[in-house]
């Protein structure tokens, strides 16, 4: 049985080319980078063409990129160093939706006596500005918002977010994993502080992430230890994850748009036949500020875990905001933010697709998907006969 | 992804029994959309007062299902006495086993059948009702659920407890009492709950005192607001004096005054020491950014 991935949310494939890359540097090219024989020191030279190749898709310089474990470790070490080096400031504002690399961190630091400002949503998933600016003010430390939803795939605006943010001095953080490698980013002509990326999220390898650190901007070190990356994130380097993530970014730089023309259009074919096709089912999620990629749909009457494993016969993967597959017993914090009645949360699908879908997997799909919903609300007690 | 075990996945996949019979003797209905799954269980009597039909809908998971279509198959051919016999377990070892965070669903296998037998017992007139007093509010659990699931299954923990019949897996607000309730069941066998941090008997130092105001408010008080879209914050500690202010949907709320005395106010009496009273802060109680929506 074929394997259809459309849950490029949670972990995208690594590239081809971009194994190719690492390969060498296990085995053969194993050195340090810190040391001084040759061996050793030759490493640093793909590091440093990694760093360009990261920044030449940002829009920065090189030496504002640090390298991370993954985009959890950048999202802790942008909100607590950013604390850490305002020691008098003690307010954070976040949003109510932020994935829980950021969310479990700030509700964590109202133990450490932080006021935590979590911003709403509206039913689109959509900010409202002005609760930003009424929360804005000089005790605030650090804003942090992230630049995509992961389960909705809503963009915020981040433009503006980081102009009224700005203007009151006040540090800005953006978690950008679902946004990388999907939308068009420019941080040269940005004011963004702190941005967070993740490399298994574009077809890079797991493990490796990066904290951008604007030019000039107050950042206590997460780990320490050693010199690596200019003493602002200490342990020896990843170097075959840094590598992979260098030659990441430059795949996703060369064919942006086209490569997203294309997921959209395979995302639209495969979002207006379910919503043709299935009944009682309907749209989570902003549909014009939107990724390309990914498709939140609620199908009434039924649990998204039992949606999931029939999806799972047939080689289909997926994911559900339902409580079943959280691993708690409530649903999506995401879209309970949103205003989506229960109900629609626990039968909540996402596809998110990628660069390496085709057109016949989405037929396949749009096949298979409407027999499923139908048989569930077969069993369902609350569709009337 | 669940471990799940053959027959579980069978169940699911080809579940036997779908429907609702027409004119039937018993029906028993539990569980809501809101809390993520629920089942309709209907059965018919032959003349001898056995189950010669049963059948289910349900809304939920896999395993959810799954336990439905067993329990059908389970009961047929089966006197009502013998039926009311079948526990939460039967219907879980039947199945080869489930997850334990699954074991909620084999509960509501055995609620409704229960709520079935009770509805032909009444002549069809009596629906489900729920016995003994809330305990979680999040999905309407109460004491008599706790102890029955506890007893029949020998749960010793809140977290199996949560995994059983979902009571403190929503706000949490109420573990400390399913944690009460286990005890009671278990009489001494389960070790006293210790207090979070040392009671002192005698006098506290300042310092102590503040610390474990904070500590109390982090683990006993904010838990309980938070659930409820809320939030509280410690401003000050003057004396005995405890100020403290309400942020988020606790600022607007109307109960404050009660929260403010049965929540803050307990808690840290039972946890830090009994001479203390709290204020609210009056500056901030008037501040316009508080309200959230």
């Amino acid at each position: 049985m074929n394997t259809i991935y459309f849950d490029n949310n949670a972990t995208t494939k690594v590239a081809e080319e971009v194994l190719d890359e690492m390969n060498p540097l296990f085995c053969k090219l194993y050195g340090n980078p810190s040391s001084m024989h040759t061996f050793g020191g030759q490493i640093s030279h793909r590091i440093r063409k990694a760093r360009e190749q990261v920044a030449a898709l940002l829009g920065c310089e090189p030496a504002e990129i640090i390298f991370t474990s993954c985009g959890t470790e950048s999202d802790n070490a942008a909100i607590k160093g950013t604390l850490a080096a305002y020691p008098d400031r003690r307010k954070v504002i976040t949003t109510r939706v932020e994935h829980p690399a950021v969310l479990s961190v700030c509700r964590d630091l109202e133990n450490h006596g932080y006021t935590v400002v979590e911003l709403s949503v509206n039913k689109p998933g959509r900010l409202d500005l002005a609760e930003l600016e009424e929360h804005l003010d000089d005790d605030t430390a650090i804003v942090s918002i992230m630049y995509a939803n992961n389960e909705t795939g809503v963009i915020f605006p981040i433009d503006k977010i980081v102009e009224m943010v700005t203007d009151k001095d006040v540090v800005f953080h953006t978690d950008a994993v679902q946004a990388v490698g999907k939308i068009p980013l420019n941080l040269s002509k940005s004011n963004i502080d702190l941005l967070s990326l993740s490399g298994h999220k574009l077809h890079g390898p797991k493990g490796i992430g990066v904290l951008y650190v604007k030019k000039g901007t107050r950042l206590a070190p997460f780990m320490q230890g050693g010199h690596q990356e200019a003493g602002r994130r200490a342990g020896t380097e990843n170097v075959p994850g840094i590598v992979g993530l260098g030659k990441a970014c430059e795949l996703v730089g060369q064919n942006l748009e086209e490569e997203n023309n294309k997921v959209k259009y395979l995302r639209d074919k495969l979002e207006n036949t379910i919503l043709e096709k299935c009944p009682d089912s309907h749209l989570n999620g902003d549909n014009e500020n939107r990724l390309p990629n990914t498709t939140n749909i609620s199908f009434e009457f039924i649990e998204g875990e039992a949606i999931l494993l029939m999806l799972d016969k047939f080689g289909i993967c997926a994911s559900s905001g339902s409580a079943c597959t959280s691993g708690s017993l409530e649903p999506s914090h995401v879209l309970r933010a949103m205003g989506v009645p229960f109900t629609a949360a626990h039968g909540s699908i996402r596809f998110s697709l990628s660069r390496y879908n085709t057109e016949q997997e989405v037929d396949f799909t749009i096949e298979k998907l409407p027999p499923i919903i139908n048989r569930l609300r077969e069993l369902s007690p609350f569709v009337a006969k | 992804m669940w471990d799940y075990t053959d027959k579980v996945k069978d169940h699911f996949f080809n579940p036997r029994n779908v429907g609702e019979i027409e004119d039937a003797d018993g029906i028993g209905e539990v569980g809501s959309l809101a809390c993520g799954d629920a089942l309709k269980l209907t059965f018919k009597l032959d003349k001898n007062g056995k189950i010669v039909d049963a059948k289910f809908k349900t809304f939920g998971c896999a395993s959810a299902i799954a336990t439905s279509s067993v329990l059908t198959e389970m009961i047929k051919g089966l006197t009502l006495q013998e039926a009311a016999k079948i526990t939460n377990k039967d219907i879980a070892d039947y199945l080869g086993g489930l997850p334990e965070q699954k074991m909620h669903c084999s509960v509501m296998g055995r609620e409704a059948l229960e709520a079935a037998i009770e509805n032909h017992r009444t002549g069809g007139k009596k629906k489900h009702e729920l016995q003994g007093n809330i305990v979680c509010t999040c999905f309407g659990v109460t004491d008599k659920e706790i102890e029955r699931v506890v007893r029949e299954n020998n749960l010793t923990t809140v977290e199996q407890v949560t995994n059983y019949c979902k009571a403190g897996g929503g706000c949490g607000g109420c573990q400390g009492e399913i944690e009460k309730l286990i005890e009671k069941i278990h009489g001494d066998k389960i070790k006293e709950i210790t207090p979070p941090a040392p009671r002192i008997g005698g006098r506290l130092k300042n310092i102590q005192k503040i610390q474990l105001i904070q500590q109390t408010i982090n683990e006993q008080i904010r838990p309980a607001l938070r659930a409820h879209g809320g939030n509280i914050e410690l401003i000050d500690v003057e004396g005995n004096k405890v100020i403290v202010a309400f942020r988020g949907m606790c600022a607007q709320c109307r109960l404050t005054e009660f929260t403010m005395k049965d929540v803050v106010e307990a808690k840290l009496r039972e946890f830090v020491s009994k001479d203390l009273f709290v204020e609210e802060d009056k500056d901030s109680a008037n501040q316009p950014h508080n309200h959230r929506e």
